[in-house]
């Protein structure tokens, strides 16, 4: 159960959140003027990595706002939490 | 039968309080503080169960939670009878009853146990091997299977005892109450640390309590004194709790952790009454101390397993602790120092210590020392070769080792024993560490695996013999050193400690000790609990498992509810031998949680009954229970599901209110559909992007219907939406969908289209909704609200107006889901049940009939409407409802849009919406149906299935919805619905039953 440091909230238990899957996909401007292949690629593929991850969070039991965090998911450590819009503090 | 194997020590158990107890039937006796095991020892009582692959008899092996052996089922009450009890950790009460498991028909007379007989065909995997082919046969072994080899029953009434939950938040948490736990707690303590103490037994001190030596001694007392007068002190620390009787049984990540406490289960059943019987406590420690202690370990020789044949370090405490012997004659047997304590025990409580036969070729240590002046007969270099005593253990052979231990040599000396203790050396107890995400490192001198101390990941610090400590002086000084270091302590009251106290000199490990006979005619067992033996993992190898996880699947070793506490280190060695490989290279399973068995009581607490989830109810309810309405639960909310009168069935009602709301008037209650404002300067601009037809154009005071897909273009939701303002809509969702549409249009707006100017609020619960139906709504209408100008010019459909009722705000809209002409009032919730009474008795003149969702159903699917969820599932586009009206041509982007024209859903043959009509209009489908064309070219191929399905009392026949593989081009086709009496004939026709012109709308 891990503690998230919500960017709005500061420190809150794992049960407030909920997890909304890989960070910094962006939704394509113009969805018309791709192939079928460029948005399955948007749509469908996902990393699953072991390691550091950029993942979005919901703080669904809190102030409901969506924020990005870096987790290592072998150790579920988690690096840093950052607002949407922001750039990642770690590469 | 009596206490005749108790002698006189009063220090633990208070002999002058009886407690009767029942075994498997018989009446018996022991006394406050005594275990249902040491009780059962005391009254000579060895052998409780049977193994549970050979059935062979065995007994009472140690003293706590790695028992293997003693495991029973407590109470005969159908709700609280609990199954795969340890006997060593229930505490004795007034009126306990316990039954041995895994034995039929008893456990001195067992019908299983000519497995024992036929052990030779049963070896590693057999249960796999025989008993997946033919699949026909298994029916006939699982009735054998399941009969003799259960282990325990389930409750089969639900337990009414009181379960608890509790959060705890501390700046420490000390896991242990032995001498390293003690000291742990007081040094927090000390540094001013909020400090939770917790241990699983009643009492604390570990073994270090009763360890009354000359040979262990700290500062000049005997350790038990001294440990006896710190725990004393631990008291007057108001910054410290203490919990016993509290289990750790989880610790997960970022200190999260859980712990049983056991609150009754040691009291007689009377005095439980009304009280909580167990709590699991949810903690979150700053820091965690782990003194969870080690546990010894057996040793693997023939016939290892018979009753009587017990842990060394778990008959020292029967007898120290307990005061229990557990035999008369006992000898022991070891490869190392702590046997020799054992021994001195028992022979200054008076026990004839037969010989210690020891596979080391000499020690020299103090206590090795001190059990030779006691004249206790030693035999070096030896092991044990056979044992005998089929319910108890009656003699031994022992022989000389070769001087590499791999053999034996020389001749059989025998020796007569009614109990043999056992010391293989000890385990640290890892699991905690390990599940917290911690890696092991291997200390190969003691062979064992220990916290790596550069890979702990939190911040948490193991100390005590869990972390490889073992003499009583480096536990101590040890634990000292750690624990300030890791606290940030400079100066305790330890730092002058001086520990005096005997050194193990010599080590030795065989893992698979050596017989006379060949392995194949030998058992030297592993896992006590699952019967497997060194053959079974010698036999995984050879048939090519490798890794220690297969090889632990495949001979189920460390599988059983012990989970391998006393087997996996040897399963581990025994690998490593017979691979030549590293014990550290192999690495250990996986230890999961929990680490004892919890109760599901425990598991779930109060989350039982009504607690176990929302309910959530409109404003009108009470009037609908007072109106006798069925109920359906539609997500968390109760629903009216139908109105029965005077005994009416389901059908029947629902028949009579479908024809009312067409005929006259019905009226529903819609306040659970999920309502959501929506405001801002982007508001309309939102709307076109979220939903698949064109906003901007809505003229305010209109309404509109909405179909929302995912982005992989598959239909999500629908509704109707309302424009109230040049910047205000309301959104209305499906019941189900309503928090889930919320969280997705927040996700767009917070993260996609941040430069929006748009606030969404759920009004779910402020808003109640009062659906009227049919030709009679609009006088009803009329007569509660007089002044407003129903006229179609002025109010048409699809259009809303801002109203009042006796004074009280609303929102009036002319929308239908039943294709009648219908009002829907929008009214602040507190208000809702004096309004519904309103219309009630507004719409009594018109036979105004309240109606559920079930009729709502019928009504909407006469209309061909579709419910998103009941008639969609999430692989339906727009197209395959054969709703393409509903989408814009014109606008450049929508969530899904790009997906409508991907290679696959723009395939003619998906399964598409369409409706049947049944060749016999009385026949009406069950939902869920398959539809096929042939019925006898196999295999069968299924087209589609039937999504919704009524008798439809307005059209009297029989109608339905499905979804079918190329509906759209089939209209006309005849299908077959196969049902197990008989097929069914049906014809696909249009989705639409009733007034297919809409003229009702306006009627
Ligand atoms: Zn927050």
């Amino acid at each position: 159960m891990f503690i998230i440091n919500c960017p709005y909230c500061g420190k809150r238990d794992q049960v407030e959140f909920s997890c909304g899957g890989e960070a910094h996909i962006e939704r394509p401007k113009q969805p018309t003027e791709l192939s079928d292949d460029q948005w399955a690629e948007y749509l469908f593929m996902r990393k699953n990595i072991k390691g550091v991850q950029f993942e979005r969070w919901n703080h669904t039991h809190g102030c409901r706002k969506w924020f990005n965090m870096v987790r290592d998911t072998s150790n579920d450590k988690i690096h840093a939490t950052y607002k949407m819009g922001e750039k990642p503090p770690i590469k | 039968m009596s206490n005749e194997l108790r002698i006189n020590k009063n220090n633990f158990i208070d002999q002058t309080v009886r407690i009767s107890f029942k075994f498997n039937g018989k009446k018996l006796f022991g006394f406050k503080g005594d275990t249902l095991a040491s009780a059962l020892l005391a009254n000579d009582i060895h052998l409780v169960g049977r193994s549970f692959k050979y059935h062979r008899p065995r007994g009472i092996m140690t003293c706590g939670s790695e028992e293997p052996n003693a495991i029973v089922q407590i109470g005969s009450d159908p709700a609280s009878t609990e199954p795969n009890v340890r006997a060593t950790e229930i505490e004795l009460y007034e009126g306990l009853e316990a039954f041995s498991q895994n034995c039929w028909p008893s456990v001195n007379f067992d019908v299983g146990g000519i497995n024992n007989l036929l052990s030779p065909i049963l070896p590693a995997g057999f249960y796999y091997k025989t008993f997946m082919w033919p699949a026909s046969f298994w029916e006939k072994y699982e009735f054998f299977i399941r009969y003799s080899a259960g282990l325990g029953k389930s409750p089969t009434k639900a337990d009414d005892d009181l379960y608890d939950h509790q959060y705890a938040h501390c700046d420490a948490l000390v896991i242990g109450g032995g001498i390293s736990g003690v000291i742990s707690a007081k040094l927090a303590a000390e540094k001013g640390l909020d400090t939770i103490l917790i241990d699983d037994k009643n009492f604390l001190g570990g073994s270090t309590i009763y360890q009354d030596e000359e040979s262990f001694k700290i500062n000049n007392a005997n350790s038990n004194q001294w440990l006896a007068r710190e725990i004393e002190s631990l008291k007057s620390y108001k910054n410290l709790v203490i919990k016993s009787r509290t289990s750790l049984a989880a610790f997960h990540g970022y200190n999260y952790l859980l712990a049983r406490e056991a609150l009754t289960d040691h009291l007689s059943v009377h005095e439980r009454k009304n009280k909580i019987r167990q709590r699991l406590w949810k903690i979150r420690a700053q820091k965690v101390i782990i003194a969870s202690g080690s546990i010894e370990r057996p040793l693997i020789f023939n016939n290892n397993d018979r009753p009587g044949i017990i842990l060394s370090s778990s008959i020292k405490k029967y007898i120290d602790y307990f005061g229990v012997k557990t035999g008369n004659n006992i000898s022991l047997f070891t490869n190392n120092d702590s046997a020799y304590e054992t021994a001195i025990s028992l022979s200054k409580s008076g026990v004839n210590v037969n010989v210690i036969i020891d596979i080391r070729e000499n020690s020299d240590s103090n206590i090795v020392k001190e059990a030779q002046k006691l004249g206790i007969k030693i035999l070096w270099g030896h092991t044990i070769v056979e044992t005998n005593g089929y319910k108890r253990i009656k003699s031994f052979e022992a022989m000389k080792l070769s001087s590499d231990g791999g053999n034996i040599v020389g001749n059989k000396i025998k020796f007569n024993s009614d109990c043999i203790g056992i010391s293989g050396g000890w385990t640290p107890m890892v699991h905690l560490y390990t599940q917290s995400g911690g890696k092991l490192q291997f200390k190969s001198n003691d062979n064992i695996f220990i916290p790596d101390e550069t890979k702990t990941p939190s911040e948490q610090i193991s100390v005590g013999s869990c972390n490889g400590d073992f003499e009583l002086d480096d536990v101590v000084n040890n634990t000292i050193y750690n624990v300030k270091k890791f606290i940030s302590l400079d100066k305790s009251s330890y730092d002058k400690i001086n520990v005096n106290c005997s050194k193990e000199s010599s080590k030795k490990n065989i893992w698979l000790l050596p017989s006379d006979k060949p392995l194949h005619k030998t058992k030297p067992f592993l896992d006590f609990q699952n019967d497997s033996t060194a053959k079974d993992v010698k036999l995984a190898l050879r048939e090519g498992f490798k890794s220690i996880e297969h090889v632990k699947r495949y001979t189920t070793t460390g599988m059983g509810t012990d989970q391998g506490k006393l087997s996996n280190m040897h399963a581990l060695g025994i690998i490593a031998d017979t691979t030549g490989t590293n014990m550290g290279e192999l690495g250990t399973t996986t230890f999961r949680p929990p680490y004892t068995p919890l109760t599901f009581g425990t598991i779930v607490g109060r989350n039982v009954g009504k607690f176990f989830d929302h309910t959530r109810k409109t404003a009108i309810h009470n009037w609908h229970v007072d109106n006798k309405a069925e109920f359906e639960n539609v997500g968390q909310w109760k629903r009216p599901w139908y109105f029965p009168k005077n005994g009416e069935t389901m059908h029947e009602a629902v028949q009579r209110e479908s024809k009312a709301a067409r005929e006259s008037a019905g009226i529903l209650d819609a306040s659970t559909l999920g309502k959501i404002d929506i405001q801002g300067s982007d508001a309309s601009e939102f709307l076109n992007r979220v939903y698949t037809n064109a906003w901007s154009k809505l003229a305010i005071g209109k309404c509109r219907y909405g179909l929302m897909l995912n982005e992989d273009g598959m239909v999500y939701d629908d509704g109707v939406t309302t424009r109230l303002a040049e910047n205000h809509y309301i959104m209305t969702t499906t019941t189900g969908g309503a928090a889930n549409v919320l969280s997705k249009l927040e996700d767009y707006l917070q993260t996609e289209w941040p430069e929006l100017d748009v606030y969404l609020t759920t009004v779910t619960d402020q808003y109640s909704t009062i659906s009227i139906c049919g030709p009679n709504s609009k006088n009803i209408i009329k007569k509660i609200i007089p002044d407003l100008n129903l006229s179609d010019e002025n109010f048409p459909h699809m259009s809303f107006k801002d109203s009042k009722i006796d004074g009280v705000d609303c929102r009036i809209m002319r929308i239908s889901f039943t294709g009648e002409h219908s009002y829907e009032i929008n009214i602040q919730s507190n208000y809702a049940n004096d309004v519904w009474k309103a219309c009630m008795d507004a719409g009594k003149e018109f036979n105004i009939t309240p109606y559920g969702t079930e009729t709502m159903h019928l009504l909407r699917a006469e209309k061909g409407f579709i419910i998103t969820g009941q008639d969609t599932d999430g692989t339906l586009t727009p197209s395959d409802l054969q709703m393409d009206w509903i989408i814009s041509k014109k606008k450049y982007d929508f969530i899904g849009k790009r997906s409508l024209y991907r290679s696959d859903t723009i395939r003619e043959d998906r399964k598409q919406l369409v409706g049947l009509l049944t060749d016999d209009p009385k026949e009406v489908l069950e939902e869920g149906a398959q539809l096929v064309e042939d019925i006898n070219k196999e295999p069968v191929e299924m087209l589609g299935h039937v999504t919704s399905s009524y008798y439809s009392p307005n059209l009297n026949k029989s109608i339905a919805l499905a979804i079918v593989k190329s509906g759209k081009k089939m209209k006309g086709k005849k299908l077959i619905v196969p049902m197990e009496e008989k097929n069914i004939n049906v014809t696909i026709t249009d989705t639409v039953f009733y007034d297919k012109e809409n003229k009702r709308l306006n009627a």
